[in-house]
């Protein structure tokens, strides 16, 4: 019963998030701050997996592709397809949602046991509206950059990889990144991006605005967005790809 | 003036308050007071609409105000200030910020006309000069008379404060009340403090309404605080061996 009250609870809290600012230029300056907070402050840990995961798979396909019938630049289109169907939009959503989901969950937490969500309130202000909503909007504009991003550099993490360890022909490589390029897989990985932000976004905002005690209470909040996050993606990442591309 | 009528509230099966009626009248400091856990917060609570009431009325200058959805409240909110316990600043924002905050969403003053109000309640509450400090940057006597500028920068009709003056030490808490007492005169406000500082009471209170398990068990001036027979009033005002001596 306590799931089913849950959902009921964050469909409402969503439906109160998504209503008309009150002050279009106090939304647009919350989001900025919120481009900036859950976007541009995430670019260092995405670069880095991006280029370390890139990296990886490159030197494990090579290992693992000892056909002489298979061309090396398997390697680099592998790499490439790995990246954009998986890597980069699930894993480094998977990642987002324990640095910008347990961000988000821990500041609208800290704020409701210290009640500027009443002062919010009393003040005749939204807060779902004031505090959510450009959080959400800012992930599902900013994230698929991120993930671009990711993927450029994880390509370019295996280039480097492949070709400093000498397991993968730098032309070979190159060959295969551009081969059999189907430009809907980048759709895919855009349309999971987006769903993953919202999910990241409003399930850790969900969980924060509604914590009650104290400190204690809003670690808590703070794993449990991390936790329901992280199994929402992974669940809505099989029934998009079922619905995608099958 | 806000006019409270039989009003009624309950957690589940547990009633917290119970056919509570009383006046808040414009222009005096009224005082809700009360042990821990009477219920004096919850009144204050209602009065704000963060709680709904499970029966009766509060009425603010004859508008009904409980029970209203937020949207409708919206009108009266915004001639509300309210100063709760912590101070509740915004903490990413600088002082300038969290007193400009509601000019910033509910009026279209230009920028020079904000910093003007904003530099005039600061002046007000003492704090010229820390328009850019951060609240992690006051002491607690500065947090709360930041949280009374905001609270009072739309020129309020109506200000409520939760234990204004707790956690503070007697002199610090002593300037807190009488600031708020000044600013009641200034602006003619119906102020309602929520307190169990006997201090506060004899200090400013003009209006003082006692708060007993739940009920309304009297009501005076802080005056006639000191000469009442009420037994319950009398053990919560004399608790401390101060008012035991000043009563003898």
């Amino acid at each position: 019963m306590k799931v089913f009250y849950q959902i009921g609870e964050y469909v409402m809290l969503i439906f109160q998030a998504f209503k008309r600012p009150d002050k279009g230029y106090v939304f647009r300056r919350q989001l900025f701050i919120d481009f900036k907070r859950l976007g541009t402050d995430s670019i260092g840990i995405v670069a880095i997996i991006s280029l370390f995961i890139g990296g990886i798979i490159a030197i494990q396909m090579a290992y693992n592709i000892d056909s002489p019938f298979i061309p090396k630049s398997t390697i680099g289109f592998s790499t490439r397809q790995m990246l954009v169907l998986e890597i980069s939009p699930t894993i480094i959503s998977l990642i987002l949602a324990g640095k910008v989901g347990s961000r988000i969950a821990s500041e609208i937490g800290t704020m409701r046991i210290t009640e500027q969500i009443d002062a919010l309130r009393v003040m005749g202000i939204n807060p779902a509206n004031y505090l959510i909503l450009p959080k959400i909007t800012a992930a599902m504009i900013y994230n698929p950059v991120l993930i671009i991003f990711s993927i450029f550099l994880g390509v370019f993490g295996g280039w480097i990889a492949g070709s400093f360890t000498g397991l993968v022909p730098s032309a070979d490589y190159l060959i295969g990144i551009r081969e059999w390029f189907e430009p809907f897989t980048l759709t895919y990985a855009m349309i999971k991006t987006v769903v993953f932000a919202f999910i990241i976004t409003s399930v850790s905002a969900y969980k924060g605005y509604t914590v009650k005690g104290g400190s204690v209470e809003v670690g808590q909040a703070s794993t449990e967005a991390v936790v329901a996050s992280s199994i929402l993606i992974i669940s809505f990442d099989l029934i998009l790809t079922q619905m995608l591309l099958a | 003036m806000i006019e409270v009528k039989n009003i009624s509230k309950y957690f589940e099966e547990t009633r917290v308050l119970h056919d509570i009626s009383t006046t808040f009248e414009r222009g005096k400091t009224n005082l809700i007071i009360g042990q821990s856990g009477s219920g004096k917060t919850v009144l204050m609570k209602c009065c704000i609409g963060l709680y709904d009431v499970d029966a009766g009325e509060i009425d603010f200058d004859k508008r009904r105000f409980s029970n209203l959805s937020d949207r409708k409240k919206k009108q009266i909110r915004k001639e509300m200030g309210v100063l709760f316990q912590g101070g509740a600043l915004f903490d990413s924002f600088t002082v300038e910020e969290n007193v400009m905050f509601p000019l910033n969403m509910f009026t279209n003053m230009t920028m020079a006309e904000k910093k003007e109000r904003v530099n005039f309640v600061l002046e007000n509450v003492n704090l010229e000069g820390t328009n850019q400090k951060f609240p992690a940057e006051l002491s607690g006597g500065m947090v709360k008379r930041v949280a009374i500028a905001r609270a009072i920068s739309l020129m309020p009709k109506y200000l409520f404060a939760d234990e204004p003056n707790s956690g503070l030490d007697p002199k610090t808490a002593e300037r807190i009340d009488i600031l708020l007492s000044e600013l009641t005169k200034k602006f003619n406000m119906t102020t309602v403090i929520n307190t169990h500082d006997m201090n506060s009471v004899l200090q400013i209170g003009e209006k003082i309404s006692f708060i007993h398990k739940g009920e309304l068990w009297w009501e005076g001036s802080n005056l006639e605080i000191m000469k009442t027979d009420n037994p319950q009033l009398n053990e919560f005002v004399f608790a401390t061996a101060l008012t035991r001596r000043l009563k003898s």
